[in-house]
Order: structure tokens, then C-alpha cells, then sequence
């Protein structure tokens, strides 16, 4: 009997990949923040604060984009609700930051000012442990996690699938908008929160923190990467593709799809959540628009711009989606809903493996042409 | 005395002595008092592995299955033939718990009550299938295919930690090669031709090493070199586990079948060896045409 | 003040038997000279014992049309000067100075005017006055109400005008007399009512007043809770009808073919801006017409939203066919189209869509009960439209083309049904009865781009809860849930009674995956 080579199991990135990300890992943590702070304003190389903040903020819907190509991608579960998951994890953050303002609101006094506007006296439930900045940090991913263990638990067990699912997540982050709209909820109305002063004592508005805030960012996304790549290269990432491919084949291998779905949505919703954390001190306000249904779909668009199952296609998706809605808001603001509705449909009709799709496909053509020609 | 005249008239020894106790009152059973039976133990003691009495289903007033009662012996092969909508799938279906039938019971063993499983217990109890279309991971490659089906944990935790282990590589290699698949390694499993989708699948149910092995319609679009040798892995494989095989091709199910039961409208119609059943009126009638 | 009321109403009592005096020059000139207070004195002195005179001078007075020189005093219309006490034309003194009220006066005047409506020779106007005055008890009327009452032959009016005393009555110093007034007040059903009583007990101290005034509430409560349920009912099925011809077109194009439409909402919206654009063609050219535009709109909004339909579907859907979640997201970047185009040329603020005159006001069932006819219509209108759409779907060739084409598709095929051509016109219906929706929306609320917006996630939520596949489901679970809703909104409000709704079907489709009326067999799975 002849003995057959079996495959080596793959490595967390090749040689290649590893140089890259040295490189993006140096560029986020160390050139940035030399070009922002120690380069002087003026000076060719100089990155203004604008572009940091720009890209801190795009960071943080990169990594949300990240976690829909884990939850959509590699497990065939298209989310129209992880905006929701984005909004609680900014709100716990919110929450922090509010209470961080401490008497220097506008009505001087303990409590945030949305609070004393409405007459309350002390605060509610909800608000107990905002003051300490660990129980935030559990809360930010803890929040979404168990909003989305609950909801997937009882969405999957009745083995609700495909376009019912989407339109069902899509409903309960319709729902609590509506619900963080109003003023008795507790969380701001309608304005949300916003003026922030400080972090963990430190002011908020120097460049200092800005950097940190952004370098941090960079970190997590890189970190959510290897996590991410590490989880879909094991069998517990081929499971997932084959429930995306043939669930009731799945099943009939042994494998009960109900644990794997979970985990991924929850883990996806806590990525989504830390990213929403990130988000709020960088851009200085959360709202309940966050949790508007359209905010989610685009988290989707993006995915399916840069390529979905391939975990960069996403990241790239974002920083172009953004990128492009960056400029054309400020160029030509009444043509950027044209070009979003068009991408959309461009997207799904002649590019449905993404701008990286179209990347590789180019790549195989050029590799068969010159094998050939050699 | 050749070698090979050796090993035949050990083979012929062996299947005598088979048939000895087989022949026997009790054949081959033993007692069962004094036995201590654990529960989720498949309980083989009466010599049947699968048991179906009575069973009931119907979709919207159509009766597809109407009193079934059939049952299989350990290490049997049996062969299920009938026309079509007799119910062959539907079957199947209600063993593998894909469907829940309206009465009826339907027993793994003496004392495991399939009724009660869901499709993965079912399949991590020992009973595995093959569809009548060919389903595999079609993006997945063959060896990850195979990997996947591998008997083993089947938790997220375990999925998450996995690495195949000697023993592991060693069986999948062995499936590999019994289904004539070494070459064709990394591809995709969606490239393969339709023969191969058919081996592949088999070879993901010979992974899961299964006790009873359901196959609807194996060598369907298969050559026939190709449906040569899954006849031959079918005979290696009866003994040590039992099989059950839908077809309608008669001349595969002449070469593999121990006992052929017909199915018709939802019930057996009629039961025996080959020959018996080909000659039965009332399956000529239905079935096999004059 | 009080003494000099007091005054007034000896005087006037002692006159009222006597004929009813014509308006007396004495009168006019108080009415006209002095300060308000004896104004107002002198205006309800002249009031109980009015005639057809006084009220032509109380409406000049309302009007300023009043002139004064010395002793005389005129009213002037078109340049016309008649004696206020005669009636007579005059010629206009030189100096005459006209007659200024300030805004008590006015309100006395106007409230004196109201009053003599009592008197009034047409019932209506009298039934009016009588009711005016249930509503809003004036003591000061008191004695007029008496005159009224003496005088009134017409039995609805006086019931109307005894209660009136009643509640004019009840805040009377006897404690009899409120007794009275409090049982008699229990024969008014109205909401206006059960406001004064529950005023008027919070001032009450009399015990028994007071136990007769809650038997007296609660009488009129048992009345009114029928109004409020009716109410509550009638809401509810608007809404629900409302809902079901929004969500009818999402079934047929779900239902049927499979297709998630998220474009569907700004398909409502195209037809509303139909609707908007003949509606200005209306005013413009044939203003003679303009309550019939409705007529002309209905086909206009189906044919508009049934283009803009089958443009999408060949330019874009038919190429994703059997691609569910695809489809879904392009027809979201399709919507985002359609409202960027509708703000761009029609900008982005809500445009006046009015109802024709035969669709405004309503109808009264109950006292607390008045059904809008624009409501009223729309219901009528939407189980038109069901009918219609059932009728075709089931009678037609094209119906049962469609129905085969969304069975088996590759069989319809081979029976030479053109199934591209067939889910053209299946969407291009879909949408088309989105447009009629639109239409109906345009009646009852804003026109706006973001129209739809508000509406789409409720049409799909219809469609989950009533399943796939059938209609009677998209029926029972539009109706359904309006109801649920606006009952829920009775205790709640609106914004949670919604979340309710949500998290009631998020809750179903756990316990029943397929809907309520689910596509059968074994192509369950979606």
C-alpha cells in the first residue's frame, strides 16, 4: 500500500503574511504616532488629527466587519442587527464616560445632565456600576454577549434560517432603537450621550490620548485578525463552512450545528461590541441612530465589497466603503447615496467574491498564463 | 497446496462455521439472563441491530409509509427494492430521524428508541447514511471532508483543539485509499466527477465507523468498473457491520444481497433471498415487469 | 359685583313675565358706553329678554360694525348706517366714534351670541346651542336656559337643554338642587360630562351629592367603554388594513417568488408621489375636478410603482434568482436609489398630499366614537384590492402561470410558459400594489421620502408571522396585528406596544418556524 503524504496543518500565517503584518503592526503603533505627534504641523509627512481620527474610527467598522465575515462568511448567517451589538458595546462605554464627567456638566452635578434635565433624583438600576472601569470593560463585551446568547439560542434551536433569520434581526435592532429612543429608558433619549470629558481620570481631548485611543484600536484589530484566522483554519472553522454548505449533512456526520452557531454569533457580537466600545470615546457620541437598521446592512456591504471568507476582504471593504463615503460626503454629498445603493448592486451582481475575489481570479489567470507560456 | 488455496479454504472454514451457528435454534444468540445491560449501549444480544414495527407516516392524507414492520440482522446486508414513492426514502428518513413518524416504533439495538434522537445523536450512535444525491462539503477539499467526518469528538470545544493523531492519519489513509481517492487529495470536493462525489461520501461514512450503515442508492451514475467495486467494499464491509442498501440496479443487488426485501405503497410486499423475491408474482407484477 | 347680578336678575325675572320686550335704546347705550364690567352687566340684563334685534346687534358688535354719536348708536354696513334699536336706515351722524371691545367683551359677546341660538327658529341651530352649552355650563345663562326650556317644543332639544341646566346646576349653593342636577347629569353620555362631574367632585362635600354623582359616573362610564372598545377596534382594523395592503404586495413577491424585497417601502413611496404629481396636475388644469384626482391616481400609482417594478426585476433580480440573501441586499441598494432620486427631485421635505372633500370629516356612531371616512374608505379599499388580487391569482391564466412558475419552475418551463416574462409581471403586480398602498398612505399621513421607511420592517413582519405561501395568511396576520397593536397601545403606548409586537413574533416563529399558514411538503425549507 502506498503511503500517502497527508497535509501538514496550515500555519497561523506564511512567512509573508507575518512580514505584513510586522509591518502594519510597526506602522499602527509606532510611524503613526510619530507622523501625528513629533512631525510638525505643516510639514509634508505631517498627519493631521482628522486623518487619525478617521482612521481609528474606520478601524473600529473594520473590526465589525470582521466579525460579519466570521458570522456570514465562513457560517452562510447573514446579521442585519450587528449595528445593535456595535451600539451596547459604545453605550457601556458611554455609560463610563458619562459618569466620568462627574459635576462638570452643565447642570453641575452628579448625576449626567440628560438625568437632571428630566427631573430624576438618583440613578437608575442600570447605572449602578458605570463608575468603575472594569465593570464597564466586562460590560462591553458581556452586554452584547449575552443579548446575542439569548437571542441565538432560541433563533437557532427552532432552526430559523436564511432570509427569515436576516428579517428577524433586522426587527430586533428596529426594536431597540425604538426602545433607546425614549427618554424613560435611561440611556439619553434621543441625543445620547455626548460631551465627554475624561478616561479614567485622564482629559479625553489631548492628542496624547487620541493616539493612544487610536494605537489601541490598531491593536485590537490586529489581535481580533489572529484570532480570528487562528479559529477559521481549525476543524472548528471547517465545521462552520460546512454548515454554511450543507447543514443537514452536517448533522448527519453528528455534528449538532445549534453549539457552533452560537458560538460564533456570540463571539461575532463581542467583537462587534469591543469595536463599539473603541468607537465612542474616539468620535465623542453615541446615539440610537447607531442602531438604525441601515448602519447594519452596511456592515454587511462591506463584507461582500472586500470578499467574504477570506477575513482581509473585509477589512479592506471597510476602509474603501468608508474611505469613498469620507470623500464624496464632503465632495459631493447628494450623489453618496447613488453610489452606495450602486455598490450594492454592483457588488452582488458582477463581483460576488469581492474586490478580493476579482484579485485572486486575476492572480490564477496570470499563474495559468505564464505556466503555460513557461 | 498453494498459498492461495490456503487462504481460501480458511474463508470457506470461517463461512461454514457462520452458517453452523446460524442455523442453529437460537442462531447464535445466548442467553440473556444475567447479562447487565448498560443504558445507550446498543444492546445486539437478540441479533437484530435495526427494528421498525408498525410504522405509520402520512404527508397531507398521502399514506407514505403504512404499517412498515422490518427488521435487521447484525452483520446482515439487506437490500431494499420497490418502484418508485414506495416509501424506500421516507424510510430511511424516519430511521435517521429526519422525520418523526405518526405511529410506530423504531428500536437501534434491542433498547435504544430512535424516536426519541435527534440526527446527530443518531449518527453518534452508529448509524450513518448516504444520500441519494451526493452530499459533500463542496468547498471543502477531500481530505478536510474526510477529517471532517472523522469519528471523534464532535463538540465546539474538541472542533476547536483538534489535531489528527497517528492512529487517526493512519485510518484516514486507509479510507483513502478504499476509496480510490489518493491522487485527488487537496482538490475541491466540488471539482470531483459524479462517481467520485458517490466515493467520497462513502468514504465520510466509512469514517464515521458506523455500525449500521444506510445507503440510498450507491452506485447510482457510477461506470461499471466503478460499481464493481462497490460491490466488492460492500461484501468486506458485511459481518462486521451491517448494511442497508436501496437500488434498483439488479444486477448489483444480485452480487451483494444476503436477504431482498420489497417495498410497495409504504409496506413490505415481500422478503427473501434474491432468487425468491425475482420470482415472487406479486413483485413481478409491481416491480420487476415480466 | 354680586349684589348688583343679583340686582340684574330681580329686574329681569320681573320682566320675564312680561311680553318680550324689544331692544330699547336704554339697552343699546349701555351695552355700548362704559367700562367693561357694566358693559358686561348691562349685555346680560339685555340678554334675558332678547329678541331677533339683539342678535343683529350682537353680531354687529362682534363684527365693529358698531358706531356711537351721543345718544344714538349705528350700525354701519357697507357704508350703510342703520339705528341699532330700529333698524331702521339712517343717515351716518358726523363724529360718530366707533365701538371698541376689548377681549372679555368680545368673549361675552360671542358666548351671548351662542346663547341666543337657544332661541333660534331652526332646530339644528338650537340642538347646536343646546349642546354648546352642555359642554360649557355658563351660569349667567341661566335665565335665558330657562326662557329656552319654557319655550321649546321639540323633544330632543329640550332633553339637551335640561341637562344643560343640570350641569349648570351642579355647581348651584342647594345641596338639593345639585342632587338633582347630579342624577339628571347620569342621562349625558358624553365625555364632557364625566369631565365637569369628576371636577365637581373633588369640591363636593355633601356625602349623598357626592355617592350620587359617582352612580352618576359610572353610568356614563358602562356608556362610553362600548365607544372606547369600538374605538379601539376600528384603530386597530385600519391599521391592520393598512398593514395588509402594505404587506400583500411583499407576500405575493415573497410568497411566490421568493424574492425579499427591501425596496418594497420605496415602492409605497413611488406611489405616493404619484399620487402627489396628479393631485398637482388636478389643481392646476382641471380644478373644477379636483375631488375626482383620487379616481385618476389609483392607476396612476399602480402603473408608476408596477414600471419601476419590472425595471428592477429584469435590469437586476433576474440575475438572482435562487440567491436569497443577495437579493436582499441588492434591492436595499435599490431603495437607497429610489430615495436619493425622489429627494433629489422632489427635495427632501414631506410634500402636502390633502383629501378630497367627499374623504374628510367622518361619521358619528357613538358620542365618543366618530370613524374618519379616509379611514373608513381605506379599509373598503384594501379588501378591494385582496379580493382583486385573489380573483387573479386564482381565475386568471396569468395567475395560474405564476402559481406554476413559483412551483416548478424548470416543469412550467417545459410546458411553454415564458418564465422570465412571468416574474416580470409577478413582481411589476407585487409592486403595483405597493404603489396602491402608497396611494392610500398619501391619504392618512406624510408624504416623505423616507415613507416607506417606517413601514417595511412591520410588512415583513407580517409576512414571517403569516407564512409563506397562501394569502389567507398575510390576511389573518396583517389584521392580527394591528389589532394586537393598537390594544396593546391602550395600555402601554405606542413605542412599547410595538416592541411588544416584535418580540410577541420574534417569540411565535420559536414555537411555529413556518407562520401561521405555512407552503406545505417537503420543499419546507427556505
Amino acid at each position: 500500500m502506498k503511503t500517502i503524504t497527508l497535509p501538514q496543518p496550515v500555519r497561523l500565517l506564511s512567512p509573508l503574511g507575518w512580514t505584513v503584518f510586522i509591518g502594519i503592526l510597526l506602522a499602527v503603533g509606532v510611524l503613526v504616532p510619530v507622523l501625528n505627534l513629533w512631525v510638525p504641523v505643516g510639514h509634508a509627512l505631517h498627519m493631521s488629527d482628522f486623518a487619525v481620527s478617521l482612521i481609528g474610527k474606520i478601524m473600529c467598522y473594520a473590526m465589525c466587519a470582521l466579525a460579519m465575515d466570521l458570522i456570514w462568511g465562513y457560517t452562510g448567517i447573514l446579521s442585519l442587527g450587528h449595528g445593535l451589538f456595535f451600539a451596547l458595546g459604545g453605550y457601556a462605554m458611554g455609560m463610563y464616560l458619562m459618569r466620568q464627567i462627574g459635576t462638570d456638566g452643565n447642570y453641575k452635578s452628579e448625576l449626567p445632565d440628560f438625568m437632571v434635565f428630566l427631573d430624576w433624583k438618583t440613578l437608575p438600576w442600570h447605572w449602578y456600576f458605570s463608575d468603575s472601569f472594569i465593570a464597564t470593560l466586562l460590560l462591553v463585551v458581556l452586554a452584547p454577549g449575552l443579548l446575542a446568547l439569548v437571542f441565538g439560542y432560541f433563533a437557532f434551536r427552532s432552526r430559523i434560517k436564511g432570509v427569515y433569520f436576516s428579517i428577524i434581526t433586522q426587527a430586533m435592532t428596529f426594536a431597540f432603537m425604538l426602545l433607546f429612543f425614549r427618554n424613560e429608558t435611561g440611556f439619553g433619549g434621543n441625543n445620547g450621550f455626548t460631551d465627554f470629558k475624561r478616561i479614567l481620570g485622564v482629559p479625553m481631548a489631548t492628542p496624547a490620548m487620541r493616539m493612544l485611543l487610536f494605537v489601541l484600536t490598531g491593536m485590537c484589530l490586529l489581535g481580533c485578525y489572529l484570532a480570528a484566522r487562528w479559529l477559521v483554519q481549525s476543524k472548528y472553522g471547517r465545521v462552520l463552512q460546512a454548515i454554511r454548505d450543507a447543514e443537514s449533512r452536517v448533522m448527519f456526520s453528528g455534528y449538532s450545528p445549534l453549539p457552533y452557531k452560537l458560538s460564533i454569533w456570540v463571539i461575532s457580537a463581542m467583537i462587534c461590541g469591543v469595536a463599539g466600545a473603541l468607537y465612542v470615546p474616539q468620535v465623542g457620541i453615541i446615539n440610537p441612530s447607531e442602531m438604525s437598521p441601515a448602519n447594519s446592512i452596511e456592515i454587511a456591504i462591506w463584507a461582500a465589497v472586500g470578499g467574504r471568507a477570506t477575513l482581509i476582504g473585509p477589512i479592506v471593504g471597510a476602509f474603501m466603503v468608508n474611505g469613498a463615503k469620507s470623500w464624496l460626503t464632503v465632495v459631493a454629498p447628494e450623489y453618496w447615496l447613488f453610489v452606495l445603493g450602486a455598490l450594492f448592486i454592483a457588488v452582488t451582481l458582477y463581483m460576488p467574491q469581492g474586490v478580493l475575489g476579482v484579485f485572486i481570479h486575476i492572480k490564477k489567470r496570470l499563474k495559468r498564463s505564464h505556466g503555460e507560456s513557461s | 497446496m498453494t498459498p492461495d488455496l490456503m487462504s481460501q479454504g480458511v474463508e470457506r472454514l470461517e463461512k461454514h462455521k457462520f452458517k453452523q451457528v446460524q442455523a442453529l435454534a437460537s442462531g447464535g444468540r445466548h442467553a440473556s439472563f444475567s447479562r447487565i445491560h448498560q443504558p445507550g449501549e446498543l444492546d445486539l444480544a437478540h441479533g437484530r441491530i435495526l427494528y421498525l414495527e408498525d410504522v405509520n407516516v402520512s404527508f397531507e392524507g398521502f399514506k407514505a409509509i403504512n404499517n412498515l414492520s422490518l427488521d435487521i440482522g447484525v452483520g446482515e446486508l439487506r437490500c431494499i427494492i420497490g418502484p418508485n414513492g414506495a416509501g424506500k426514502t421516507t424510510m430511511m428518513d424516519i430511521i435517521t430521524g429526519k422525520t418523526k413518524p405518526d405511529s410506530g416504533q423504531v428500536f437501534f439495538g434491542s433498547t435504544i428508541d430512535l424516536l426519541r434522537h435527534n440526527e446527530p445523536d443518531i449518527a453518534q450512535l452508529g448509524i450513518g447514511r448516504k444520500f441519494q444525491k451526493p452530499t459533500v462539503f463542496e468547498q471543502l477539499s477531500v481530505f478536510e471532508n474526510l477529517e471532517l467526518a472523522l469519528k471523534t469528538g464532535k463538540g465546539v470545544k474538541a472542533s476547536m483543539l483538534f489535531k489528527l493523531n497517528g492512529q487517526q492519519q493512519d485510518r484516514l489513509s486507509e479510507v483513502l485509499h478504499t476509496i480510490h481517492l489518493e491522487n485527488h487529495l487537496l482538490r475541491q470536493a466540488g471539482n470531483l466527477s459524479h462517481g467520485q462525489k458517490q466515493w467520497l461520501e462513502i468514504g465520510m461514512l466509512l469514517m464515521q465507523d458506523p455500525k449500521l450503515l444506510l445507503l440510498d442508492e450507491p452506485v447510482a451514475g457510477m461506470t461499471d468498473q466503478e460499481t464493481e467495486r462497490t460491490a466488492e467494499l460492500f461484501l468486506s464491509l458485511k459481518g462486521k457491520h451491517s448494511l442497508m442498501v436501496v437500488e434498483h440496479d439488479m444486477a448489483f443487488i444480485r452480487q451483494i444481497a444476503d436477504t431482498v426485501t420489497v417495498l410497495c405503497d409504504g409496506s413490505v410486499l415481500a422478503q427473501g433471498s434474491f432468487d425468491d423475491v425475482q420470482d415472487d408474482e406479486r413483485v413481478i407484477e409491481v416491480y420487476l415487469g415480466r | 359685583m354680586k349684589a348688583i347680578v343679583w340686582f340684574g336678575m330681580c329686574c329681569l325675572y320681573g320682566l320675564s313675565f312680561s311680553v318680550a320686550h324689544a331692544l330699547t335704546s336704554q339697552q343699546v347705550h349701555d351695552i355700548v358706553s362704559g367700562d367693561t364690567d357694566t358693559r358686561i352687566e348691562s349685555l346680560q340684563k339685555t340678554l334675558a329678554q332678547a329678541d331677533a334685534q339683539t342678535a343683529v346687534f350682537l353680531q354687529a358688535l362682534a363684527d365693529d360694525a358698531v358706531l356711537v354719536a351721543g345718544q344714538q348708536v349705528l350700525i354701519v354696513r357697507d357704508n350703510k348706517a342703520t339705528d341699532a334699536v330700529t333698524n331702521q336706515e339712517t343717515a351716518l351722524p358726523a363724529g360718530a366714534e366707533n365701538v371698541v371691545s376689548n377681549n372679555r367683551m368680545r368673549g361675552e359677546i360671542d358666548s351671548a351670541l351662542a346663547a341666543l341660538q337657544l332661541l333660534s327658529p331652526d332646530d339644528a341651530l338650537r340642538m347646536k346651542a343646546a349642546q354648546a352649552l352642555l359642554s360649557e355650563p355658563d351660569p349667567s345663562k341661566k335665565i335665558l336656559l330657562e326662557k329656552a326650556i319654557a319655550a321649546e317644543k321639540n323633544p330632543a332639544v329640550s332633553q339637551l337643554l335640561l341637562l344643560a341646566q343640570a350641569a349648570i346646576d351642579i355647581t348651584n349653593n342647594d345641596a338639593k338642587v345639585r342632587l338633582a342636577a347630579a342624577k339628571a347629569l347620569g342621562n349625558s353620555k358624553t365625555p364632557n360630562t364625566q369631565l365637569l362631574l369628576n371636577q365637581q367632585m373633588t369640591q363636593e362635600t355633601d356625602a349623598a351629592v357626592k355617592a350620587q354623582m359617582l352612580a352618576s359616573l359610572a353610568d356614563i362610564k358602562s356608556a362610553l367603554a362600548w365607544g372606547e372598545r369600538l374605538g379601539a377596534l376600528f384603530t386597530g382594523l385600519s391599521l391592520g388594513s393598512i398593514l395588509l395592503l402594505v404587506a400583500l404586495g411583499l407576500a405575493i413577491t415573497y410568497g411566490l417568488m421568493g424574492v425579499i424585497n427591501m425596496a418594497h417601502g420605496e415602492l409605497m413611496m413611488v406611489g405616493a408621489y404619484a399620487t402627489y404629481v396628479v393631485q398637482a396636475f388636478f389643481r392646476k388644469h382641471m380644478g373644477g375636478a379636483f375631488d375626482y384626482y383620487l379616481v385618476a391616481a389609483l392607476p396612476v400609482a399602480f402603473l408608476s410603482a408596477a414600471l419601476v417594478g419590472a425595471l428592477v426585476e429584469r435590469a437586476v433580480l433576474r440575475h438572482l434568482y435562487g440567491r436569497p440573501l443577495e437579493t436582499l441586499l441588492a434591492t436595499w441598494g435599490i431603495s437607497l436609489i429610489l430615495m436619493q432620486t425622489v429627494r433629489t427631485l422632489f427635495g427632501a421635505q414631506n410634500v402636502g398630499v390633502e383629501n378630497p372633500s367627499w374623504m374628510s370629516g367622518g361619521v358619528e356612531v357613538l358620542v365618543n366614537l366618530s370613524l374618519p371616512w379616509n379611514r373608513l374608505f381605506i379599509v373598503l379599499f384594501a379588501l378591494l384590492v385582496l379580493a382583486g388580487v385573489a380573483l387573479l391569482i386564482s381565475q386568471t391564466r396569468l395567475g395560474l402561470f405564476v402559481r406554476g412558475v413559483t412551483q416548478n419552475r424548470a416543469m412550467a418551463s417545459c410546458m411553454g410558459v415564458n418564465t422570465a416574462r412571468i416574474d416580470t409581471y409577478a413582481f411589476a403586480l407585487g409592486s403595483g400594489i405597493a404603489g396602491l398602498a402608497g396611494c392610500a398612505l398619501s391619504q392618512i399621513g406624510n408624504v416623505g421620502p423616507d415613507l416607506g421607511q417606517g413601514y417595511i420592517v412591520d410588512a415583513f413582519m407580517v409576512v414571517v408571522l403569516g407564512g409563506v405561501g397562501q394569502l389567507a395568511g398575510t390576511v389573518y396576520a396583517a389584521l392580527g396585528l394591528g389589532v394586537l397593536n393598537k390594544w396593546l397601545e391602550g395600555w402601554t403606548g405606542a413605542v412599547l406596544a410595538k416592541i411588544a409586537v416584535l418580540v410577541f413574533i420574534i417569540i411565535f416563529i420559536q414555537k411555529r418556524p413556518q407562520g401561521l399558514f405555512a407552503m406545505k411538503g417537503r420543499s419546507a425549507e427556505a
